[in-house]
């Protein structure tokens, strides 16, 4: 089991296996095989984009290449040469208050500032939160169960890795926490668990990471995301993810927020072949609210496939959903923003905003908004564009002396700033550099 | 020496001839008015000298210190210190004014000192302090966006400056400010070029030569006196 090679079906032995070899307790094993049940029984999703390709008998479920460590110079030349490019080790020391590192299918890096463990804050890999406290069956797969789609079966059945996170009453953890996921093997799963507790009044920023290099074969990534943000707690998650364009990116994410809490998912998605994200805020409590915040970059070849939804269960909550789209070559960008009230949700507010840039004649986009309301005591808004960059903005900026490159780089950048922002410096700065080098590449 | 000149430049949009034939020439440290009735072919002057989208030129010639600007990228002709102020400026969303300009700068030859330095020096003369910090003409007035366009074109230093209808929709403490910031740019030895069917902003801003262009011709030249006429008796008078 812990070396690289391991079967390329899935097979109920196989996920028995997996669980023993982790040395998990009986619920989780338990768990894990009845995902699995759920998982071959269930139907690949009827909707968006063709998972036809995708082999699930030639993906490698389970790949440990490394060993953990806890100093970075004991990780194997390759890797750390590797997240010393993606510069983590650097942004560890200046922004970070715990780090994560994903390899494939394990953890192998794990850091926590001092003060930030004295505070009682857990910072976790998921394996070991699983072996270590049991309370954790009473939150996981609890947001997301297996009935909900396929893939959440299959991350059910086979996740490893991950991230715990589980913030005491009242704390406030000032800086960021983040995990870099890195898919390293050729025609690998990766099914890390993340799962995010923030108990009433306390804070957290939490930052996501994701690359691969690129093979010829498809690669599966198919995380998942649990966040329980109790009364009062702020809860904001990050996520840029810059797959290579043999990535199969199909995510389940979704949070519950008690009464006046506040989770807000910021995202970049600059890679993959496929992915399909929408990530989901029950506004469970009264004054609870949810913001997303998405950016995409669609470029030749991929369909990117996401939005989000906010379920309004609860009086006086508030959702805002917002998404910029930059759709380039025969690139394709799709956005499902579903809102839905309940009539139990009077006075609530609800938001969605779209806009997609499409930067060539072949570039494709979609909108497809559900609101939906059972009361009518409630606020809905809903805009969407579709544009073009206008002829006559580029040559404005042209005329002051900046080439066709440069003038569409402001352009495209000034039309993703709001979401830009959003996004740590570190990120944002790589995002500008991912699109002005492709603009260089398509202007030529 | 002229700086521009435009020799026997025939313009069509959209297949339809505009310009019929326009010569005229421009000197350095002098300002110029290129004046004419609604749809005579001034703008489409502008844009073609600037190297719009759409402008196809049928014929003649063009040259800015004897180069030949029709051979030219937009961008090159801005580099070589071609300035065309829009009538109508476009907004762009998320791009601040100053970072713009900074950019701008720099493609002019600029160092990031000399910018620090020469930018609050523009926005003060420009009474523009209330705009640093804002995107580049997104919801600015009428008026603003003529005093943005202005800003540009002071920090910039164009050899050739166009300036198209630079007056329009300005109340007169703006339109005094416009003024004097093109009678010191024709100080400091630029060209300029003002476009214009009205010639209020010609009090403020005497030019030295004056152009009429009528039906894509130019049917008149002649001194101050010729706006001064025009103002008086309106283009009838010198239609031929």
């Amino acid at each position: 089991m812990t070396a690289q090679g391991t079967p390329r079906t899935l097979t109920r032995e196989f996920v028995e296996g997996l669980s023993v070899e982790k040395g998990e307790p009986p619920w989780m094993r338990a768990h894990r095989e009845r995902c699995f049940a759920v998982f071959e029984k269930a139907p690949l999703p009827r909707f968006g984009p063709s998972l036809a390709e995708l082999d699930f008998s030639d993906l490698a479920y389970y790949a440990r290449p490394v060993d953990p460590v806890t100093r970075w110079e004991d990780l194997p030349d390759e890797i750390r040469r590797t997240f010393q490019a993606l510069r983590l080790p650097e942004a560890e020391q200046k922004a970070l208050a715990g780090l994560g590192a994903q390899v494939d299918s394990e953890v192998v890096y794990r850091s926590l500032l001092d003060e930030v463990r004295a505070q009682g804050v857990i910072f976790a890999s998921m394996d070991q939160a699983v072996r270590d406290y049991p309370w954790i069956q009473d939150y996981f797969m609890k947001a997301i169960p297996p009935e909900d789609n396929k893939f959440a079966a299959l991350h059910g059945a086979v996740w490893s890795g991950g991230t715990f996170i589980w913030v005491p009453p009242g704390v406030e953890v000032a800086i960021p926490l983040q995990a870099y996921y890195r898919m390293q093997t050729e025609a690998v799963g990766q099914f890390e668990h993340t799962l995010i507790v923030a108990e009433p009044g306390s804070s957290v920023h939490y930052i996501e990471g994701c690359s691969a290099p690129r093979f010829a074969r498809s690669a599966l990534h198919s995380g998942m995301v649990e966040i329980f943000a109790k009364e009062g707690a702020r809860v904001r998650f990050t996520t840029v993810q810059n797959w290579s364009k043999n990535v199969y990116n199909l995510n389940n994410k979704r949070a519950l927020a008690h009464a006046e809490a506040a989770v807000d998912w910021v995202s970049g998605s600059l890679g993959s072949r496929v992915t399909m994200l929408y990530p989901t805020t029950v506004l469970l409590g009264p004054g609870a609210r949810t913001e997303n915040l998405a950016f995409t970059f669609a470029q030749d070849g991929m369909w990117l496939d996401s939005g989000g939804r906010a379920l309004h269960r609860a009086p006086d909550t508030t959702s805002r959903l917002v998404s910029r789209s930059v759709v380039q070559g025969s690139g394709k960008s799709v956005f499902r923003g579903t809102v839905h009230v309940s009539s139990l949700a009077k006075g609530s507010k609800a938001h969605v905003e779209c806009s997609t840039l499409l930067l060539t004649p072949d570039a494709k986009t979609e909108t497809i908004p559900i609101l939906n309301a059972e009361t009518d005591d409630v606020e809905l808004g809903h805009e969407a564009t579709v544009g073009r960059v206008s002829e006559e903005k580029l040559f404005y900026l042209m005329s002051r002396g900046l080439s066709q490159a440069q003038a569409m780089s402001l352009i495209v950048n000034g039309f993703v700033s709001p979401i830009l922002k959003e996004i740590p410096l570190e990120y944002a700065i790589e995002l500008k550099g991912i699109l002005e080098m492709s603009f260089e590449r398509a202007i030529g | 020496m002229p700086v521009l000149a435009v020799e026997d430049l025939h313009v069509s949009v959209g297949g339809t001839p505009v310009l019929r034939g326009v010569t005229l020439s421009l000197a350095p440290g002098r300002v110029h008015a290129l004046m004419g009735p609604n749809g005579s072919g001034k703008s489409t002057l502008a844009f073609t000298l600037a190297g719009g989208p759409g402008y196809a030129v049928t014929g003649g010639r063009v040259s800015l210190d004897g180069e030949d600007l029709l051979a030219l990228a937009p961008f090159e002709r801005a580099r070589k210190g071609l300035f065309l102020a829009f009538q109508y400026p476009p907004e762009i969303e998320g791009v601040s004014l100053r970072e713009f300009l900074r950019l701008a700068c720099a493609e002019r030859g600029q160092g990031f000192c000399e910018f620090q330095k020469s930018y609050p020096q523009a926005v003060s003369r420009l009474r523009m302090e209330a705009f640093d910090g804002r995107e580049l003409n997104v919801g600015f007035s009428g008026g603003e966006k003529k005093r943005a366009e202005l800003l540009q074109l002071y920090l910039l230093k164009p050899k050739v400056a166009l300036l198209d209808e630079p007056d329009s929709g300005v109340d007169v403490d703006a339109l005094r400010l416009i003024a004097g910031a093109i009678r010191d740019l024709a100080a400091g030895g630029a060209a300029v070029l003002i476009i214009t069917h009205y010639p209020r902003i010609l009090d403020h801003v005497p030019p030295s030569d004056v152009f009429v262009l009528d039906g894509g011709r130019i049917v008149e030249r002649g001194g101050p006196e010729l706006a001064q006429r025009i103002g008086e008796e309106g283009f009838e008078a010198v239609r031929g």
